[in-house]
């Protein structure tokens, strides 16, 4: 009778862990699937793009990424001009966020008085959220105008006689271009590099900080020498992170950069952007080259980004190498 | 009860006409392309549908996206700014008629000179815009007004950042004064335009760069112009005469043209009579000759008709110019042959 009721419970257990592992074969199955559709659409991407690209591909060749002309009514088209108004708006854009976001970051973790953290983290949490069209509308309307007035006359006085980068300050100060552009960007990227350095700053164990300044290190020496060191790979991850946002950003750029298919030596000329070039010309695009070559110019950005991701994960991978982790 | 059972049958037949003629009246139709007429054609969808009970829905895509949907057959009509010539229309079987006009004026923002009172000829207005004029005091605008103190300014050339009919027409205009124009920047809808001329994106975007910086000059709908209260230029028309932008003045420039050819898109551009404005054009809808549902065919005829007939008020109150009354007579002549 014992006997029976043994074996009832032991069928009952291997019914049970049999219930078990379907559900679990079930759930891997599902969260697979869902894993999959990302990998999917990707790959469906790069080949639409690519194959809506051919036949500007097979007319311009590789050369396509290093000819500076844009020419609709001649049907010559090369990208020199939109990738050189990429990069240099994304460059610059870092340039000026990655050390405001640094110096953010870090007053909201080591001097910052605590009553005043919460509503600072939050303030900038909130600037990420903004649309960015309403950068754009703002830096047209408000932005523009004050820095043509304000900014670009006393900087050009400053600059402009001054050898090799005398010319990159030159053009009449019309408020749109490249620096405008590059300005924009950088409050739009603040938010999301600040916020990632905050995160990652706030990771550090007190034990070693507060080791530190018993030693009697200054913030500065605590941050050199314990924070920065122990936050590296989090860090060059917010910096990426941004500048995938900078690459990628549209209509804000589009709204101030100026919008001119070509390569101007001055900051303060207008230029143009891959992304911002799309949004400009899809909508009127007829078919053949140049519906093409708007194609390939997606397949380029599509491009940049992941070499700017491959090389944020060397850099991370390398600096995890080096410490040993 | 012959007569009464007559009577019924008669009844149900008149009934089930009835029924027959409102489901072909009913038929809601869908138009996409050209954004220039979308705010009339929109205006005019809801009179029509608060009148008749018909449906008619116009999303602005632009010309291209217009003429594509078409020819792909997903829309009943589309819109387009740059006509089909006419072997593309019988290459494709497509029926083209004008609905309204429209002009582009220059636009500019000098401080101290009134609108209207800056004179511009075409050939000097190509050469601005190609940037064979970088400054306001130029003996070549100073030779057209005497009088006027011109300042000290650099030209600043603000266009359409996006492929638009605005620019394809205001190209082909300037690329009719001058060669040089035509060869250096073209003429379409997306151009060559000077190196340090500034893009902005739609209508409002030349509006917003052309208030902002100083020196500007753009060109705009003339109904943005107005909406905008922007400073323009008098324009010297064909007949010698110096014109300001206005409704009149698209409508003389339309009645001196002739519209008996085929796809009814005569150039509409520099005509000949005394008040015409230089920069004068239409916009077209594009239907299959031969369509597979009578009923949305008919659908395409029917709003047009009555929009032409019906809404020529409502059109220029949203600052466009409505077609002359002969070339109405004849829009409806060619869309008999929408089946």
């Amino acid at each position: 009778m014992s006997e029976l009721s043994a074996t009832a419970g032991i069928d009952l257990h291997a019914q049970r862990v049999r219930k078990f592992r379907i559900q679990d074969l079930f759930f891997h199955r599902t969260t697979q699937l869902f894993a999959l559709v990302v990998l999917a659409s990707l790959v469906g991407i790069l080949v639409s793009l690519s194959f809506e690209a051919w036949p500007s591909l097979k007319t311009f060749g590789p050369a396509f990424l290093w000819t500076n002309i844009w020419s609709v009514p001649d049907d010559e088209f090369g990208a020199l001009a939109a990738i050189y108004g990429t990069v240099t708006t994304s460059v610059i854009a870092l340039l000026i966020a990655v050390p405001v976001s640094f110096g953010i970051a870090l007053f909201l973790t080591e001097t910052c008085p605590v009553w005043l953290r919460r509503p600072l983290g939050t303030a900038i949490e909130l600037l990420a959220g903004i649309p960015s069209i309403v950068y754009g509308i703002w830096g047209l309307f408000i932005f523009a105008p004050l820095f043509a007035d304000y900014i670009q006359p006393p900087l050009q006085e400053l600059f402009g006689n001054v050898p090799v980068i005398g010319s990159w300050f030159s053009g009449p100060p019309i408020g749109i271009g490249i620096m405008t552009a590059s300005i924009v960007l950088a409050l739009m990227v603040i938010p999301f590099i600040a916020s990632v350095m905050r995160d990652v700053f706030e990771t550090v164990p007190d034990v070693l900080r507060e080791s530190a300044y018993a030693m009697g290190c200054t913030t500065w020496e605590v941050v050199r020498n314990i924070v920065l060191p122990y936050t590296r790979v989090g860090v060059i991850g917010g910096i990426m992170l941004g500048l995938g946002r900078a690459l990628g950003e549209t209509m804000a750029v589009t709204f101030v950069i100026g919008n001119a298919n070509r390569i101007n030596p001055g900051l303060f000329s207008p230029g143009t952007s891959i992304a911002s070039t799309l949004a400009n010309e899809f909508g009127e695009a007829s078919p053949g080259l140049h519906f093409s070559s708007l194609f390939a110019l997606g397949l380029v950005l599509f491009i940049l980004t992941f070499i700017v991701l491959a090389i944020s994960r060397w850099l991370i991978s390398r600096s995890m190498g080096s410490e040993g982790l | 009860m012959h007569t009464l059972n007559k009577l019924a049958q008669s009844t149900l037949a008149a009934a089930m006409g009835l029924a027959f003629s409102v489901s072909v009246l009913a038929a809601d139709i869908t138009g996409a392309g050209a954004t220039f007429p979308y705010a009339v054609y929109t205006k005019w969808a809801e009179a029509y549908q608060s009148a008749t009970g018909s449906k008619v829905n116009y999303q602005g895509i632009g010309s291209s996206g217009g003429i594509k949907q078409i020819k792909a057959k997903t829309v009943d009509f589309g819109g387009t700014d740059a006509p089909l010539s006419e072997s593309e229309l019988t290459q494709s079987n497509l029926v083209q008629v004008p609905t309204v006009m429209g002009g582009v004026t220059i636009v500019v923002n000098l401080p101290g000179i009134e609108s209207g009172k800056l004179k511009l000829d075409g050939v000097t207005a190509a050469n601005i815009f190609r940037g064979a004029i970088p400054k306001w005091n130029d003996p070549a605008i100073a030779k057209l007004n005497p009088g006027v103190s011109l300042p000290d300014l650099p030209i600043t050339i603000s266009h359409r950042s996006d492929g638009s009919g605005t620019t394809y027409v205001f190209t082909n205009y300037l690329a009719k004064q001058s060669m040089a124009f035509k060869r250096d920047v073209g003429a379409d809808k997306t151009v060559n335009w000077p190196s340090n001329a500034v893009g902005g994106k739609g209508n409002p975007g030349v509006a917003a760069n052309v208030q902002k910086i100083k020196g500007a000059i753009g060109y705009v709908d003339i109904a943005d112009a107005m909406k905008n209260n922007m400073d323009f230029v008098a324009l010297k028309n064909r007949a010698g005469n110096y014109v300001v932008p206005s409704q009149e003045a698209v409508a003389d420039a339309a009645a001196g043209a002739n519209f008996h050819v085929k796809g009814m898109a005569p150039d509409l551009l520099d005509q000949t009579s005394k008040n015409a404005w230089p920069i004068t054009s239409a916009t077209f809808v594009l239907a299959y000759e031969k369509g597979s549902d009578p009923a949305r065919q008919k659908g395409v005829v029917d709003f047009f008709s009555w929009s032409l007939n019906n809404g020529q008020k409502m059109a220029e109150e949203l600052g466009f110019v409505a077609l002359p009354p002969n070339v109405v007579k004849m829009v409806e002549a060619e869309m008999q042959n929408i089946k």
